[in-house]
C-alpha cells in the first residue's frame, strides 16, 4: 500500500524538479520500469502503441466470444429461417424466400404461442412485482434476523428450474396432489391443472411467481435502503402513516428500479421456456394438449427440435427477436415520458 | 511521423488481436482433439489403450448386465465409455446434428425405432454397412429390414424389440369378479383390443374402489397400432395417417377408453404415473416386455406377486431399438466388434436376465432365463414363452421419416383432449389433423 502510495506522488515530483524532459513519458514509464530515453525511439513508439492497442486486446476476448457464438449463430439462424432446413437434412436446404415467414403468420399454433406468451407474461410478471415490492417494504422495517428472511428469499432464486417445476407439476398433479387436496376441504371438484385452458398458464404463472419475486423484492430492497430516512421522518412529522409514507415517498423514489425490473421482466416473459417445458411432462414442446401455454420459446423448440423442421423454427426464433426489440422500444419510450414528467 | 504512428497503432491492435485470436483458435483445436470420441493415449503409437464410446438413452441395460465389464476383459486394450442421454426426444436431435457435422459422434450410436426410418432415408450415408460383417439371419426379418436401405445397406443391428403382452393385477381382478387365470383371459380377449376394452366395461362394474382399468387411452392406442401392419406411411413413403386401417381400428379403441371412465387418464412416462403404479391405481397396462423392468421399478415391493403377464390380444410390437456404426468413428474396426458382441444371441440374452428387454435375435429364444425375482414378481408366468410366441407373428411394419411426431400429434394432443380435457373423439381427431399438418409443413 504504502509503496504504491510513493510511486503516485514521485512522478508529481520529479516532473516538477525537471521540467524539461518528458513529464508525460516519465509519469507513464514509473509504472512500468526505466524511462524512454528520447521522444522518437523505439521505446516510446512501443509504448504508444502499448497505450492505444492494448484496451482493445483487454477487451477483444468479448467481442470475439460474442461474434463466435452470438453474432454468427444470429446470422445464420437469418439464413436458415429464408430456407427449408430439416433437422435431418442440414446440407439439402433449399431456398424458401420468406415462405417461412409467410407460413408462421397463418398459423393458428403461433398466434396462439404469441397469444400465451402474452398472457403468462402479463399474469406472472404484474403479481410478482407487485408483491416484490410489499415484501421489500416489510424487509426494509427493522427485524430481528433480517439477513435470515432476506436469505429465505432468494432461495427459489437458487433453486434449479427444472426442480421447481417438478415439485410443482406433483403438487398440482390432478389426481392426488397437494392443491387438489387442499381444494377438497373448501368443497372444489378436482381440477385437472394442467390440461384445462386456464389452469395450466395459471400452474406455470405460479412457478415464475415463486421463483423470481424474492429475486424482485431483493433488488426493491436494495434501492430502498438508498432512500434517506430524512424523508421518511419529515412525513412522519407531517403525519403520515406507514401507508402513506409507502405511497407518496418509497414508491416515487424507487420508480427507476420498478422500470428496471419491468424490462427485466418482460423480457424473461419474452423468452419463457424452462418451466412451461418441464410443466407439460412427456412432449412438454406441445404445452399441454391444447397448446394451452404453448409460448413462442416453446413453439420454436417443438418446430426445431421435436418436428425437425429448422427453418420455420429459425424463422419463429428471429421474429422473437422482433418482438424482444420492439418491446425494448416501448420500454424506453415509457421511460423518456416518466423521465420528463419527474 | 504522425501517420506512421497511427499505422503502428493500428498493427499493434492487429497483432494483439491476431495473438489472441490464434490463441482461442489454438485452444479451440486442442480442445475438439482431446474432446473426441477417441481419447485414446494418443492413438500414434498403437500401444495404448483405444476408447469406445457408446451413445445410448433410457436404460439400454448393457452397463446393468456386466457387458461392458466382460467385453473389456476378453479385450484388455478397450475401454468402453457408455454415454447416455435420458430423454430419446433430446437424445435424437442431438445425435442428428452431430452425425451431419461428422463430429462429436459416439463410436456406436444407438437409433430408436421411431427414427430408424429418418436414419435410413436421410442418414445412411453416416453410417457403416454392418450388412457385412454380421449374419443377418440372426435377427428377426422385419427387424433388419427396418434398419435396411433400398439397395441393401444396413445401417443399424437390432438390440432388443417391444413383443407385447398385457400385464394385469391379479388380485384386483379378482375382487372385481373377473377371470384371473392367464391363460383364460388371453382367450378372452384373444384376436382384438376392442374385446380387451369390453372386459374393461366389465371391471368398471364392480371395480375395486379408487382404481381404473388400464393407466391411459394413450397406451391402449400404443399397443393396438403395434399389431397392425398399415401405419402412418405407406411401403412408397407415402403419409396415409388419416386413411390408415390400423391407425382407424387402435383410435376406436383408445376412444371407447377415453370415453368411458376406465381410464386412469395418466400420461405415461410422467412422475403422477409413477405414483400410479405404487398406488395401485390401475389394473392392467400394455406391456411391452421392457415395461416389466419398468413396472417392477414403480410399484415395488408392494406389488410382489400381485402382479400377472397374459399373452395381448394381438401379436405386437412396440419399442426396440438398433446400434449402428457412424463412419465418422475413427476406431471403425473396432466399434463393429463391439456392437457385433453386444447384439449377439448370448449377449442378449443376458441383458433379458436382467433387464427383461427382449432379443430381437431368435436364437436366444430357448436359452431366455428371466431374473428369479422377475419371475416371482410376476406370479410366474411364463414371461419368456409369451413374449417369444408374441415375437414370432409381429407383422412387417412400414414406417416413415416422421413417425416419431405424428404419433405424439395422435396421443398427446389428439387422444388427451379427449381423455383429459372431455372434447369429443371428432374434436380430438381434428385437433390430431391440424398438428399432423403442423408436423408435416403441410
Amino acid at each position: 500500500m504504502t509503496s504504491s502510495k510513493q510511486a503516485l506522488a514521485h512522478p508529481a515530483t520529479s516532473a516538477d524538479a525537471a521540467p524539461g524532459s518528458q513529464p508525460g513519458a516519465a509519469r507513464g514509464a514509473q509504472g512500468r520500469g526505466t524511462p524512454p530515453p528520447g521522444p522518437d525511439s523505439w521505446r516510446s513508439r512501443l509504448y504508444r502503441w502499448d497505450m492505444k492497442a492494448s484496451p482493445y486486446a483487454f477487451i477483444a476476448p468479448f467481442f470475439i466470444v460474442f461474434g463466435a457464438f452470438g453474432l454468427v449463430p444470429l446470422l445464420y439462424t437469418a439464413w436458415y429461417s429464408l430456407h427449408n432446413v430439416q433437422l435431418s437434412g442440414l446440407d439439402h436446404q433449399t431456398w424458401a424466400g420468406l415462405d417461412n415467414y409467410k407460413n408462421l403468420l397463418s398459423s393458428e399454433f403461433f398466434w396462439n404461442a404469441l397469444e400465451n406468451t402474452f398472457t403468462i407474461g402479463v399474469i406472472s410478471t404484474v403479481p410478482q412485482l407487485v408483491m416484490a415490492i410489499g415484501i421489500a417494504h416489510l424487509l426494509n422495517y427493522r427485524l430481528r434476523g433480517s439477513t435470515v428472511w432476506r436469505v429465505v428469499m432468494l432461495t427459489p432464486y437458487a433453486t434449479s428450474v427444472a426442480a421447481a417445476t417438478l415439485v410443482f407439476t406433483l403438487l398440482y398433479s390432478w389426481d392426488g396432489g397437494m392443491i387438489n387436496w387442499l381444494l377438497h376441504f373448501v368443497g372444489v371438484d378436482p381440477i385437472n391443472w394442467r390440461e384445462s385452458d386456464w389452469g395450466g398458464q395459471f400452474a406455470v404463472s405460479s412457478i415464475v411467481i415463486w421463483r423470481w419475486t424474492g429475486y424482485n423484492a431483493l433488488i426493491y430492497l436494495a434501492a430502498m435502503q438508498a432512500i434517506p430516512t430524512d424523508l421518511y421522518e419529515s412525513a412522519a412529522l407531517d403525519g403520515a402513516g406507514r401507508w402513506q409514507q409507502f405511497r407518496h415517498v418509497t414508491v416515487p423514489m424507487l420508480r427507476p428500479t420498478i422500470l428496471f425490473t419491468v424490462v427485466v421482466s418482460t423480457i424473461g416473459a419474452t423468452q419463457l421456456f424452462g418451466e412451461p417445458l418441464l410443466f407439460g411432462g412427456v412432449s412438454g414442446s406441445k404445452g399441454g394438449s391444447a397448446h394451452q401455454y404453448q409460448t413462442l420459446g416453446l413453439y420454436m423448440y417443438d418446430q426445431g427440435w421435436g418436428i425437425g423442421n429448422l427453418g420455420k423454427a429459425s424463422a419463429i426464433a428471429w421474429t422473437m427477436f422482433l418482438i424482444l426489440l420492439i418491446v425494448a422500444a416501448i420500454n424506453l419510450l415509457i421511460t423518456r415520458r416518466l423521465r420528463k414528467s419527474q | 511521423m504522425r501517420t506512421s504512428t497511427r499505422r503502428s497503432r493500428r498493427l499493434g491492435a492487429l497483432a494483439a488481436v491476431a495473438a489472441l485470436t490464434t490463441g482461442l483458435l489454438a485452444g479451440c483445436a486442442n480442445d475438439s482433439n482431446d474432446g473426441s470420441s477417441n481419447s485414446g493415449d494418443g492413438g500414434g503409437g498403437g500401444k495404448g489403450k483405444t476408447t469406445l464410446t457408446i451413445g445410448t438413452f433410457g436404460v439400454f441395460g448393457y452397463k446393468q448386465a456386466g457387458l461392458y465389464d466382460e467385453y473389456m476383459k476378453l479385450h484388455p486394450d478397450i475401454t468402453i465409455k457408455e454415454n447416455v442421454t435420458t430423454r430419446t426426444d433430446v437424445y435424437w436431435p442431438k445425435t442428428l446434428t452431430r452425425l451431419q457435422a461428422g463430429s462429436g459422434t459416439d463410436d456406436i450410436q444407438a437409433i430408436e425405432v421411431g427414427n430408424i426410418t429418418e436414419a435410413v432415408q436421410t442418414q445412411a450415408e453416416k453410417f457403416v454397412d454392418l450388412g457385412k460383417d454380421v449374419d443377418k439371419s440372426q435377427w428377426l426379418d422385419w427387424k433388419t429390414a427396418q434398419a435396411t436401405t433400398k439397395d441393401g445397406k444396413t445401417i443399424g443391428i437390432g438390440t432388443d424389440i417391444g413383443p407385447m403382452a398385457i400385464c394385469y393385477r391379479k388380485d384386483l381382478f379378482q375382487k372385481a369378479g373377473l377371470e384371473t387365470d392367464r391363460t383364460k383371459l388371453a382367450a378372452q380377449w384373444k384376436g382384438d383390443w376392442a374385446k380387451y376394452v369390453d372386459l374393461g366395461k366389465q371391471y368398471m362394474k364392480k371395480a375395486p374402489s379408487g382404481t381404473k382399468f388400464v393407466d391411459s387411452a394413450s397406451s391402449v392406442y400404443n399397443a393396438a397400432l403395434g399389431g397392425e401392419s398399415e401405419r402412418y406411411y405407406d411401403k412408397d413413403g407415402n403419409v396415409i395417417w388419416d386413411k390408415s386401417s390400423g391407425v382407424k381400428k387402435s383410435w376406436d379403441a383408445a376412444m371407447t377408453v377415453a370415453t368411458s371412465n376406465m381410464s386412469a387418464k395418466l400420461k405415461q412416462f410422467d412422475p403422477t404415473w409413477d405414483q400410479g403404479f405404487a398406488k395401485g391405481s390401475f389394473a392392467t397396462v400394455a406391456c411391452p416386455a421392457w415395461m416389466m423392468g419398468y413396472i417392477q421399478e414403480k410399484s415395488g415391493d408392494a406389488g410382489k406377486g400381485k402382479w400377472d403377464v397374459a399373452a395381448a390380444p394381438t401379436a405386437a410390437n412396440w419399442g426396440g431399438s438398433f446400434i449402428g456404426v457412424p463412419t465418422a468413428g475413427k476406431h471403425q474396426k473396432d466399434a463393429i466388434a463391439l456392437a457385433k458382441w453386444l447384439t449377439a444371441p448370448e449377449q442378449q440374452a443376458k441383458v433379458f436376465a436382467k433387464q427383461a428387454s427382449f432379443p430381437s435375435t431368435p436364437a436366444a429364444y430357448d436359452s431366455l432365463k428371466p431374473a428369479a425375482a422377475t419371475t416371482s414378481y410376476f406370479s410366474d408366468a411364463p414371461i419368456t414363452q409369451i413374449f417369444a410366441d408374441s415375437a414370432k407373428t409381429i407383422p412387417v411394419q412400414n414406417f416413415g421419416i416422421k413417425d416419431q411426431p405424428i404419433g405424439t400429434a395422435i396421443t398427446d394432443i389428439g387422444i388427451l383432449q379427449v381423455e383429459q380435457k372431455g372434447k369429443s373423439p371428432d374434436q380430438g381427431w381434428n385437433a390430431a389433423k391440424a398438428e399432423i399438418k403442423d408436423v408435416l409443413g403441410q
